[in-house]
C-alpha cells in the first residue's frame, strides 16, 4: 500500500469506529450495514470494470446466488450458516467461471448484453424453481449468523461484522491491484492486443478477476440473507445490477476508493431524497446525470482533481510570494 | 385445435410482440450507427410516445392522424433535448459514462412521466376496430396487422433514407469514421442530434401503435429497452435488418416457448438462445466484426 | 439598584422557565400519536400504494380536523417502499427506531409484508398489513404482532370454486402472473381445487411486464377447460381479458380480487363483459340494499375519496381505510402503548370495515370470513352482483 492508500484506509477505519458512537439513532446503523454489502460488491465490480475494463450488467445474479445458496441450505437442509456461505462462494465462483469463459471473449456492448442476459436467466430461475427458492413470494425465517457463540442479532453487532469483512476485502483488493496481476489487468484495459503481445495471459486474468468479483458479491449476498432473514427474487433483478454499476461509475471506477464512495452515496442519498416525495425519482436521475456530465470519471477522481487544483493554487501562491520576496 | 393452428397462432403472437422489440432495436441502431452510443433511454421514448398520444387524443380531442404526427414531433424534440443537454456537453466520454448518463436520463423521463401522467395505466382505441380476423383457425387482431405493417414501412423508409438520400449517407459516414466525415464537410455534431431525433421519432411511432395492445404506464420503458437491446445485439449492432429479424425471432421464440415448453421460462429460453448465438458468433447474426 | 436589577433578572428567568415548563406540560397533554405507514407509492405496484397513501392521509386529516384521538392529533409518517423488500425493511426500522411510531400500517405487497415480519416481531410493534397473502398472519404463534385487513387469497379461490361448482364447472384452466401476488394465488388455487374436487387442466404463467398472453391462452384454448381463472394485479389483467376476447374463447373468465378497480373495466372495453370476480363490496356499494351493514360506510368512503382526489375509490385504498380506523379505535381505547394496542386489536370483535366484518382472535389475525367476498360480474360496463 502506498501513502495515499494507507492514509485513506486509516480515515475509513476511524470513520467506521466513530460512527456508531455519534449516530443519532440505531436506524442509521442498519443503513450502514446495507452500505457495507454494496461496498463489498462494488469493490469487486470496480476491479472488473475499472481495472480489467470488462463490463458486467448481471452482478445482481451473483449477489442473489450467494443469498439463495445460504437461504436454501440453511432453511431446507439445516446447514451451518458459515458452511452455507462457503458453499455459496463455491457455487457462485463455479457459475461465474462457466459463464465467464465464453462471455469474456465478447467485447463492449456484446459483453454487456451477455451478462445482462445471464442475470435475467438467473432471476427467472429464482422465480421458477419454487420448490427450492419459494418462488416469487420469497423465503422466510433464514437463521441469523453467530460468531464464536455470539449471535449477530443486533444491528450494531452485524455492523461490526460487516465492516470488518469490508476492511479485510479492501486490504486484499488493494494488494491485488497493486500486484503483478493488477498491472496485467490495467494492461488489458489499455489494449488487449498489446497486453497479449507483452506476454500477459489475457483470458486467464479476465476470468480470475470475474470470478473474484462474483465471490465478493456472493459473500455480500449471504450476509444480506442472514441480516434481513427474508429474501425474494425482486431484490436481485436487473435494476439491482444497474444500481451496482451506477455506484461504481459515480464513485469513480479507476480506484477502489471510488467504488466505496459511490456505494456509500447512492445508498444513503435516497434517505435524504425522501422529503421530496414524488419528485424523488426525478431528482435522483438528474443528480446522476449532472455528476456524470461534470465528472465523467466519478466523484473520487473529481475530488482528487479538486484537491490537486487547490494544492497547485496554494503552491503557486507561495511560489509567487517567494519570487516577490527575492 | 390442430397443431398447425396452434403454431400459426404462436407465430402471429410472436410477430406482434417481436415487432415492438424490432422497433426499439432499430432505435438503438440508429443512434449507435451515428455515435457508437447505446442509448438506454430508448424504451422511454416508446413510453412517452404512447402517453403523449393518449393526452392528445383523449385529453385534447385531437383527431388520430394529426395527433399521431404531433406525437412524433414532440418526442423527437425530447430526443433532441436529451442529446443537446446531456450527450453533447461531453468531450470524448467512455462507453460506460454514456451508459450511466442514458440510464440517468431514463430515470428522469420516468420521474417526469409519473408527475405528468400519474401512476395509472392508459389505453388507446385500436386504429380499426377490435374484431379479430380468422386465418386458418388462428386469429389475428387488426391492430397487430397495423403494428406489423407500420414496422415494415419504417424499416423500408429507413433503408431508403440511409441508402439513397444525401443526409442518410452523411449519417452513415459519421458512423464509419467521424474525423473523415468531418473533413468531408459533414457537420458531425448536427448528424448526432439528428440521429437522436430520428430514433426518438421511431420510439414514438412504436409507442403509439402498441398502446392499444399492451397498454401504457410510466413504468414501461425499462423492460422495452432491455428487449430492444437484446434484439439489437442478437441482430448485430449496426445492422438495421439484423435488429428487425432478431426482434421477430425473439418474439416468436417467446411465444413458441410459452406454448410448447413453459410459460414461466419463456423469457429465459429466448435469452439462452441469444447467449448461444453470441458465444458462437460474437458479433450477432448480421453484425460486422467490431474493431477494437 | 444593583439588587433590584438582579431580582428583575431572576424573576424574568423564573418566568421564562415557568413558561417553558407550562408549554411543555401543555404539549405533553396533547402530544401527537405517531402512526407509521409504508406503501409502495412508486415502482411497479404504485397503483396499490397511491390509493392507500391517499386514504390514510385523508383519514388522518379528518380525525385531526375533528380534534384528534382523545385530544391527541395523529401524526402520520409515510414512507415509500418502491415495492422493494430491502427498502421495506429499512423503512420499517426507520419508523420504529427513528420516528418511534405506535403502530405500522402496510406494506402494500405480500413480499414486502413477509420481509418486515422479523423486524416487527423483534421490535414488538403492532403491524396491520394491507397485503393479500395468508402467510402474512399464519402461523399466528410466529406472527404475534402482525395483522392484516385484506381478504386472504384462500377465500378468493374457495369462493370462486364454490360458485363454479354451483354452475356445474369442474374443469378449470388457471393463468397467473409470476410475482408474489400471482404466486400466492396460484398455490391457493391448486390447494382449493384439491379441496373442492376441481380439476386443474392447465397451469400457465406470464411475467409482470408481458404485453401479450395469447400464447398461453392458445394453449388453454386447446384444452377442455370449462372456465379460466386469471390471477394478477395491474395492467396484465386487462390484457388477459382482451386476449381471451380476441381469441374467441367462449368459456367464462374469472379474475382474482385484484380486479377491484373500475378502471380495469374501462380499459378492457367491451372485452370485460361477463368477467366474474370475487371482490369486496366497495365496488357495488350503490347497489347494496340500504339495510346492509356496510352500505353507509362504503358510500361515505367512496364519496369522500371522490371529493378529495377526484378518482374512484378502489378496494386497495379500502384496506388502508380499515387498517387506519382499527389503529385509531385501539388508540382511543387504550392510549399510546404498543403492547396494549396489540392486545386490543387481537380481541377486536364486530369491527365493520370496507372489506367486511372483522372478528379478530388469538388464532385469527385476519378476522374475516368468506362472506366478505361477493361474486361480482361485469354487466354493461359496471360491476353487479352475480346470480
Amino acid at each position: 500500500m502506498n501513502i495515499k492508500n494507507i492514509f485513506i484506509f486509516i480515515l475509513m477505519l476511524a470513520a467506521i469506529v466513530i460512527f456508531p458512537l455519534f449516530v443519532p439513532n440505531k436506524y442509521y446503523i442498519s443503513v450502514m450495514v446495507v452500505v457495507g454489502f454494496n461496498v463489498l460488491i462494488c469493490i469487486g465490480l470496480c476491479m472488473l470494470m475499472g481495472y480489467a475494463g470488462q463490463i458486467s450488467l448481471g452482478h445482481a445474479a451473483f449477489y442473489g446466488l450467494g443469498a439463495y445458496t445460504s437461504g436454501v441450505l440453511c432453511t431446507k437442509y439445516l446447514f451451518n450458516p458459515w458452511l452455507a456461505m462457503l458453499c455459496g462462494i463455491i457455487i457462485t465462483g463455479g457459475v461465474a467461471y462457466l459463464i465467464g469463459v465464453p462471455s469474456l471473449k465478447l467485447k463492449g456492448h456484446y459483453l454487456a448484453m451477455a451478462t445482462l442476459g445471464f442475470g435475467e436467466i438467473v432471476f427467472i430461475a429464482f422465480n421458477e424453481l419454487s420448490f427450492l427458492t419459494g418462488g416469487p413470494s420469497g423465503m422466510t425465517s433464514i437463521p441469523r449468523l453467530s460468531l464464536f457463540g455470539l449471535a449477530l442479532n443486533t444491528d450494531l453487532r452485524f455492523y461490526c461484522f460487516t465492516w470488518v469483512v469490508v476492511l479485510v476485502t479492501v486490504i486484499l483488493s488493494i494488494n491485488i491491484v497493486n500486484s503483478r496481476v493488477g498491472r496485467a489487468l490495467l494492461a488489458i484495459h489499455g489494449s488487449e492486443r498489446a497486453a497479449l503481445a507483452a506476454g500477459v495471459n489475457v483470458p486467464a486474468h479476465k476470468i480470475q478477476i470475474f470470478v473474484l468479483s462474483a465471490i465478493y458479491a456472493s459473500i455480500a449476498g449471504s450476509m444480506y440473507a442472514h441480516f434481513v432473514t427474508f429474501i425474494s427474487p425482486s431484490s436481485f433483478g436487473f435494476m439491482k445490477s444497474i444500481t451496482l454499476v451506477t455506484m461504481v461509475v459515480i464513485g469513480g471506477m479507476s480506484d477502489i476508493w471510488g467504488a466505496c464512495i459511490g456505494a456509500l452515496i447512492l445508498t444513503v442519498l435516497p434517505e435524504y431524497l425522501h422529503v421530496f416525495h414524488d419528485y424523488e425519482i426525478l431528482i435522483f436521475g438528474v443528480t446522476l446525470m449532472i455528476i456524470m456530465i461534470l465528472m465523467p470519471k466519478g466523484l473520487f477522481v473529481g475530488a482528487m482533481d479538486g484537491i490537486e487544483w487547490i494544492k497547485s493554487k496554494i503552491f503557486r501562491k507561495t511560489n509567487e510570494k517567494d519570487t516577490v520576496g527575492i | 385445435m390442430s397443431i398447425f393452428t396452434k403454431i400459426l397462432q404462436y407465430i402471429f403472437t410472436g410477430l406482434t410482440i417481436g415487432s415492438i422489440f424490432a422497433m426499439v432495436g432499430l432505435g438503438f441502431n440508429i443512434i449507435y450507427n451515428a455515435t457508437d452510443i447505446i442509448n438506454f433511454a430508448q424504451g422511454e421514448f416508446v413510453m412517452i410516445g404512447g402517453m403523449v398520444m393518449v393526452s392528445l387524443t383523449k385529453g385534447m380531442n385531437i383527431p388520430m392522424i394529426p395527433a399521431f404526427f404531433l406525437t412524433i414531433i414532440i418526442v423527437a424534440i425530447v430526443g433532441i433535448l436529451l442529446e443537446r443537454l446531456a450527450i453533447n456537453p461531453l468531450s470524448n466520454p467512455s462507453i460506460i459514462t454514456i451508459i450511466i448518463i442514458t440510464i440517468g436520463a431514463s430515470i428522469v423521463f420516468k420521474g417526469l412521466a409519473m408527475l405528468i401522467w400519474g401512476k395509472d395505466t392508459f389505453i388507446l382505441p385500436a386504429f380499426t376496430g377490435e374484431t379479430p380476423i380468422n386465418v386458418g383457425g388462428a386469429v389475428i387482431i387488426p391492430q397487430s396487422i397495423w403494428v406489423l405493417g407500420i414496422t415494415l414501412l419504417v424499416v423500408a423508409c429507413l433503408a431508403v433514407f440511409f441508402e439513397k438520400t444525401l443526409l442518410g449517407k452523411a449519417m452513415r459516414a459519421c458512423a464509419t469514421n467521424r474525423k473523415a466525415a468531418s473533413l468531408m464537410g459533414i457537420n458531425v455534431n448536427r448528424m448526432v442530434m439528428l440521429s437522436f431525433a430520428l430514433s426518438a421519432a421511431i420510439g414514438a411511432v412504436s409507442g403509439v401503435i402498441i398502446t392499444p395492445i399492451s397498454l401504457m404506464d410510466y413504468h414501461r420503458g425499462t423492460m422495452l429497452a432491455i428487449k430492444g437491446f437484446a434484439a439489437a445485439i442478437l441482430g448485430g449492432l449496426g445492422s438495421g435488418a439484423g435488429a428487425v429479424i432478431a426482434g421477430f425471432l425473439i418474439g416468436i421464440m417467446e411465444s413458441m416457448g410459452a406454448g410448447f415448453i413453459s410459460s414461466g421460462y419463456k423469457d429465459a429460453i429466448a435469452l439462452v438462445v441469444l447467449l448461444l448465438v453470441l458465444f458462437i458468433k460474437p458479433t450477432g447474426l448480421m453484425g460486422k466484426s467490431e474493431l477494437r | 439598584m444593583r439588587l433590584s436589577r438582579r431580582i428583575v433578572i431572576l424573576l424574568s428567568a423564573c418566568l421564562i422557565i415557568a413558561c417553558f415548563g407550562i408549554s411543555r406540560i401543555a404539549k405533553a397533554a396533547n402530544e401527537p400519536y405517531k402512526i407509521g405507514a409504508i406503501f409502495s407509492i412508486t415502482g411497479p405496484a404504485s397503483w396499490l400504494g397511491e390509493p392507500e397513501r391517499n386514504t390514510a392521509k385523508m383519514i388522518a386529516d379528518k380525525v385531526n380536523a375533528a380534534g384528534g384521538i382523545n385530544g391527541h392529533p395523529i401524526e402520520l409518517i409515510i414512507y415509500d417502499t418502491e415495492g422493494d423488500e430491502t427498502k421495506s425493511v429499512l423503512n420499517t426500522k426507520k419508523l420504529i427506531e427513528k420516528d418511534n411510531v405506535l403502530a405500522i400500517i402496510g406494506p402494500s405487497r405480500s413480499g414486502s409484508s413477509l420481509a418486515i415480519i422479523p423486524t416487527i416481531q423483534e421490535a414488538q410493534v403492532p403491524n396491520i398489513s394491507c397485503a393479500a397473502s395468508i402467510k402474512i398472519v399464519q402461523p399466528v404463534s410466529e406472527r404475534k404482532w402482525v395483522f392484516k385487513t385484506p381478504q386472504p387469497d384462500s377465500f378468493c379461490a374457495e369462493v370462486m370454486f364454490e360458485y363454479m361448482l354451483g354452475k356445474g364447472i369442474t374443469r378449470v384452466a388457471i393463468i397467473t402472473i409470476s410475482d408474489g401476488f400471482g404466486d400466492s394465488g396460484r398455490i391457493e388455487l391448486l390447494e382449493a381445487a384439491k379441496k373442492k374436487g376441481i380439476t386443474i387442466v392447465a397451469d400457465e404463467r406470464y411475467g409482470g411486464k408481458d404485453t401479450d398472453m395469447t400464447a398461453q391462452l392458445t394453449k388453454i384454448k386447446g384444452t377442455d377447460a370449462q372456465a379460466i381463472v386469471n390471477w394478477s394485479i395491474g395492467p396484465t389483467q386487462v390484457i388477459v381479458t382482451k386476449n381471451v376476447h380476441q381469441l374467441g374463447i367462449k368459456i367464462p373468465l374469472f379474475q382474482s380480487h385484484g380486479f377491484g378497480n373500475t378502471k380495469n373495466i374501462e380499459q378492457a372495453g367491451g372485452a370485460a363483459e361477463g368477467v366474474l370476480a370475487p371482490i369486496g363490496r366497495l365496488l357495488v356499494a350503490e347497489r347494496l340494499p340500504d339495510y346492509h351493514y356496510q352500505k353507509k360506510l362504503l358510500m361515505d368512503y367512496k364519496n369522500e375519496y371522490m371529493e378529495k382526489f377526484g378518482a374512484e375509490a378502489s378496494t386497495f385504498g379500502g384496506h388502508a381505510y380499515d387498517s387506519m380506523y382499527m389503529v385509531i379505535e385501539a388508540l382511543k381505547a387504550v392510549g399510546p402503548d404498543r403492547a396494549k394496542i396489540r392486545d386490543y386489536l387481537e380481541n377486536m370483535k364486530g369491527f365493520v370495515g370496507t372489506a367486511g366484518l372483522f372478528n379478530f382472535s388469538p388464532l385469527d389475525h385476519n378476522g374475516l370470513t368468506k362472506e366478505s367476498f361477493e361474486m361480482l360480474k361485469v354487466k354493461d360496463g359496471m360491476f353487479v352482483i352475480a346470480d
